[in-house]
């Protein structure tokens, strides 16, 4: 997997709304396109900026009740969490300095 | 990129992922040296000699031959609602985001074969699809729309315009405007999906390419040349009658040798402009 997570319906509490550090959610699906086009972007962020922020991907198909309870409708979307609210969403896929420059102010 | 089994692509009797598919093209190219960079261009500079390209990070590529190949985009109705709830219930794309309507009331706005195969493949997912559409009549193809009109769970808004999309975090409703007497109704719905077409993604060339009426880029005929010499242009930026994923790429390799023959004819380059002997390419872009 590398430097990103999994998180699940069952574990996302812990892992995204208890953190200490700004979370950046990934929401995706093995059929979805786009989604794979960001997973490589993503691992090389979470690995650039480890300590900073932790980036956890959480799979749609199998995560109904956190998709719903965002209500995400399209994937990628990509949720940062500051202290479990959400900060900004991003909806689609972005080239990497594009993500970056969204990003900014939860990377540094 | 966008669709997930790709059927008529020739080759792929059991039909092919469509980001399978994309990822084999990328390593087929990467693997006779073709060099990827995974930005948007910003600026591109096509006329002399050389022409340079810019990309989201600044970063300038020159090059003597450039193949233009954006593609087209979804057409947006221009509401501003449409932006704003995009992402929230607004799509353009059934088969990325129909799995998220399960067993909801969803509106399908057009009445082109794109807009027939969006509602379909919705009834897979949705309680109800409404067709919404200007005219009184279909323009998809007869067995489309024999096929819609069988199915228990579409229903048609004839003569009618989406002249509102209501919801604050989500979409709850449209207003339909029925375009002869101009009355308008609320229909409630928590999807809408806009399948009215494309426009060819033009932005960066504008004034420069030479480009149709509807903003298709003109090639000479029996070729993707366009109006500058060593500028070649393929795929859904080109054309409006058959944007299949095997015509683009079919148009894409007449573009390469194209290129190539272009690059094989130019004057000789005085050497300390010549760096080696193997022209090297470069693609950049993002997406499909």
């Amino acid at each position: 997997m590398g430097a990103t997570k999994e998180t699940t319906d069952s574990t996302f509490d812990t892992d995204v709304l208890m953190s200490d550090v700004p979370v950046i959610v990934d929401f995706w699906a093995p059929w979805c396109g786009p989604c794979r086009l960001v997973a490589p972007i993503l691992e090389e962020l979470a690995t650039e900026h480890a300590g900073k922020v932790t980036i956890v991907k959480l799979n749609t198909d199998e995560n109904p009740e956190i998709t719903a309870r965002y209500g995400i409708t399209g994937i990628p979307t990509m949720n940062v969490y500051v202290k479990g609210q959400v900060v900004k969403t991003l909806v689609g896929a972005l080239p990497k300095p594009k993500l970056v420059r969204e990003l900014s102010d939860y990377l540094s | 990129m966008n669709t997930t089994e790709v059927e008529n692509f020739p080759g792929f009797p059991d039909a092919v992922m469509g980001p399978d598919l994309m990822e084999s093209m990328r390593a087929q190219a990467e693997r006779f040296g073709a060099q990827m960079v995974r930005d948007d261009v910003t600026t591109v500079s096509l006329t002399g000699p050389v022409k340079t390209v810019t990309d989201g990070a600044g970063t300038t590529w020159a090059a003597r031959a450039v193949i233009l190949a954006m593609g087209s985009a979804y057409r947006q109705m221009g509401l501003p609602d449409e932006a704003r709830l995009s992402g929230r219930g607004v799509s353009w794309c059934a088969t990325c985001d129909g799995f998220f309507f399960r067993d909801q009331d969803i509106v399908v706005v057009g009445g082109g074969d794109s807009a027939i195969e969006e509602a379909t493949f919705l009834t897979k997912f949705a309680k109800s699809v409404t067709i919404v559409h200007r005219r009184e009549q279909l323009r998809a193809s007869k067995i489309m729309a024999e096929r819609a009109k069988a199915n228990p769970k579409i229903t048609f808004a004839w003569n009618s315009a989406v002249d509102q999309i209501h919801g604050q975090d989500k979409v709850t409703a449209v207003s339909l405007r029925d375009t002869h007497t101009g009355a308008t109704r609320l229909l409630p719905a928590t999807g809408v999906f806009v399948a009215i077409g494309h426009d060819p993604r033009n932005e960066l060339i504008k004034g420069v390419i030479d480009l149709d009426e509807q903003g298709y880029v003109q090639v000479q005929p029996r070729s993707t040349a366009t109006n500058i010499d060593g500028v070649f242009a393929a795929g859904d930026l080109v054309d409006h009658t058959y944007r299949q994923a095997i015509t683009a790429a079919g148009s894409g390799c007449a573009a390469a040798l194209d290129a190539e023959h272009y690059l094989r004819d130019l004057e000789p380059t005085p050497p300390q402009a010549q760096s080696d002997a193997k022209p090297s390419v470069h693609t950049v872009g993002v997406g499909s």
